[in-house]
């Protein structure tokens, strides 16, 4: 005979080994479904629409390693900010373009501009932008300074810029320059003029 | 130059030091230094077996050209016009279509291919085509005649000094501690006069004795009085004295101390970051390699990473500054990892009077020369200077320096464009300072690995340094 004491333990033990299985069985169906999210490569905003602005775009030219002033129509938002960060978008379409004359990496995006007084302009760029950029003092130089100097040249009152990667600080932008500091715009603009001349 | 910047100075020097000191290493990486025409430069020694080997790649590539094409368990070394064949595992090497038998096998390890160091005496000169003297107990290898020799005699001067005359200028650590007087020699091909160990008729430097060991020789001499070096003859001649009794406190401290204890290397991943030592004669030019360890830079080809040859093309710069009479010293000899701040603590520790960052790029046209772009703000706070702009006072010094060199290696028909960078550590150094990012003249990447061309780059350079050398030394502490 067996004693009742055994059975009851034996038949709660059973009840909590099923409610653990379901339990198991039930994560591994959202572990399954969260594997399955495809990274999303689209850009984080819908362009703008609306009526187009003049602006200045400082385009890198890998050829040459120079700096070019083009004119552009864009549509623009009112916020300076959501400016800022079609501005960069305008810029960065064109490196992703087929005719791209300073080529980024796949996926490669502004996450967002942050403005902030006293003349403080963040740059929040994705990892693709920085994990798939080409290493090199130049190369890498010609994109900051086509970013900071589009920027300043559209945005009034801009006087110091950071850059940051994915809302986080890193070293450098692929190996070479430096992300760790606040950029001078006037010195930044001492830069473009020399990037500008025919070397 | 005002007192407070002085003391700001001598301040960063004396933290730099401390720096240096809290992230040393005890533990001495082993390592094989070669010594040629080419190049002198040191290779990381690792033990596989209970047998020391090292990387077949990185003792060539300062020689010549080199290729390697690795094939499962076969790699193909094709030095200039000379290929050797290894199979990993198997002792047999077939070099120019001749056998021979390594005394252990030949190892891959992720594709880098090691060769044990007892073997280099059979295999070298088979590739190289020349002779080379190998010692083994020291880990010094020669390639050809290089070895420079020298003589050593007291002269009975009052106070009496030890003289040494070396066949080709010298620059070697110096150290001393009360008995002893220590003279490493880490990249001069120095070699022992007839015996180990040398007997003067002096008593207050009665002998002095000669030792190799891990890739270095060092000249130890006994004394019976604190003793000092000076050097002459353009570093071909060391001199031994007794040192003069301690001058009255001055105002300022010295910025350098003038002997002591060597100041360790930083604690790097990798090994082979370098230190000075205290002591004469102080480095002039600092050339720093960029990236290196698992930093390796831009990939110049699927095969050659930007470290190497910036590693490269510093070696060269030291030898042809060597040569010039300016001793120049190398941040990293080998593959550590060193971070941006490492780089500037050892630099600015120095005392040297310029700083040179090396690059490399696959991009044609010739050369690049970078000048620091200095961050926003940074204010100094009455002794201390802030770090991201201490290179402020010395921004006119970096774009003169830059400028020379730009006309240094104009003389020598390479393109040369002058630029502003975001580039660590430039702005943090305390001395003239800029970078040069090395290209091939066309496309044509491998160009970037000939040692015609390094040479082309390299006399460029140093002929634009020693230009405003006057300039540099005005203003070094």
């Amino acid at each position: 005979m067996i004693p009742r004491q055994l059975m009851i333990a034996v038949t709660a033990l059973g009840i909590m080994a099923s409610g653990m299985s379901l339990y198991v069985w039930r994560m591994r169906g959202t572990v399954a479904q969260t594997a399955a999210i495809t990274p999303n490569t689209q850009p984080v905003a819908p362009p703008a629409a609306g009526p187009t602005e003049q602006v200045t775009l400082y385009v890198a030219y890998d050829e040459g390693g120079m700096l070019r002033a083009r004119p552009a129509r864009i549509p623009l938002p009112n916020g300076r900010q959501e400016r800022a960060e079609e501005l960069l978008r305008a810029l960065v379409g064109i490196y992703l373009g087929k005719s791209s004359p300073h080529v980024l990496g796949a996926g490669s995006e502004i996450r967002g501009v942050y403005l902030a007084d006293p003349g403080l302009a963040v740059i929040d760029l994705n990892a693709a932008f920085a994990n798939g950029h080409r290493s090199g003092v130049l190369v890498e130089e010609l994109t900051l300074a086509s970013l900071l100097a589009t920027l300043s040249a559209n945005i009034p009152a801009i006087a110091r810029v950071k850059i940051l990667v994915d809302g986080k600080e890193r070293d450098s932008l692929a190996g070479h320059v430096d992300l760790t500091a606040f950029y001078d715009v006037s010195r930044v603009n001492q830069l473009v003029t020399q990037l500008t001349m025919e070397p | 130059m005002s007192y407070s910047f002085r003391s700001s100075l001598v301040l960063l020097r004396f933290l730099a030091l401390a720096s240096v000191l809290v992230f040393s290493s005890s533990t001495p990486q082993k390592q094989l230094s070669v010594y040629s025409k080419a190049a002198n430069y040191s290779v990381v020694v690792v033990e596989r077996n209970n047998t020391d080997y090292l990387g077949l790649l990185e003792l060539l590539e300062p020689l010549g050209t080199v290729t390697v094409q690795v094939n499962g368990e076969h790699a193909k070394f094709r030095y200039n016009d000379v290929e050797a064949d290894f199979v990993a595992g198997r002792t047999r090497v077939r070099v120019h279509g001749s056998d021979l038998d390594l005394p252990s096998a030949f190892l891959l390890e992720n594709s880098r291919g090691l060769v044990p160091i007892s073997g280099l005496s059979a295999l070298l000169p088979q590739i190289l085509g020349s002779p080379i003297t190998l010692n083994l107990s020291g880990r010094r290898l020669f390639v050809g005649d290089v070895a420079i020799h020298f003589t050593a005699v007291v002269m009975k001067t009052v106070p009496p000094k030890l003289v040494m005359n070396f066949g080709s200028p010298v620059n070697p650590m110096i150290a001393t501690e009360p008995g002893k007087l220590e003279m490493t020699f880490t990249h001069d091909p120095v070699v022992a006069p007839g015996s180990q160990t040398l007997t003067f008729d002096s008593k207050a430097i009665p002998s002095a004795t000669f030792e190799e060991n891990n890739g270095m020789a060092k000249l130890l001499v006994t004394t019976t009085v604190p003793a000092m070096a000076s050097f002459g003859n353009d570093g071909r001649t060391i001199t031994i004295t007794p040192a003069a009794p301690p001058a009255p406190p001055a105002n300022m401290p010295p910025s350098v101390p003038s002997a002591g204890p060597t100041v360790p290397p930083p604690s790097v991943a990798g090994g082979e970051a370098r230190s000075l030592a205290s002591g004469t004669p102080r480095v002039f030019v600092v050339i720093d390699p960029a990236h290196g360890g698992d930093e390796r830079g831009a990939a110049l080809t699927d095969q050659l990473p930007e470290k190497n040859v910036t590693l490269a093309f510093a070696r060269r710069l030291r030898t042809l500054f060597d040569l010039r009479g300016l001793s120049a010293w190398l941040t990293r000899d080998g593959d550590p990892t060193l971070s941006p701040d490492q780089r500037a603590v050892m630099s600015n520790a120095s005392g040297a009077a310029i700083y040179i960052a090396v690059h490399a790029t696959s991009e044609g046209n010739g050369v690049r020369l970078y000048t620091a772009l200095m961050p926003s703000g940074g204010q100094n706070q009455g002794w201390f200077l802030d770090w991201e702009t201490a290179q402020s006072s010395f921004e006119e010094l970096s774009q003169i320096a830059a400028a020379s060199v730009a006309t240094g290696l104009e003389s020598k028909k390479v393109p040369v464009r002058s630029l502003s960078a975001p580039l660590r550590p430039l702005n943090n150094l305390v001395m003239a300072a800029f970078a040069i990012e090395i290209g091939p003249e066309t496309q044509d990447i491998s160009q970037l690995s000939s040692p015609e061309y390094q040479l082309r780059l390299g006399e460029g350079v140093v002929s634009g340094v020693a230009e405003i050398r006057d300039q540099l030394e005005a203003r070094r502490k």
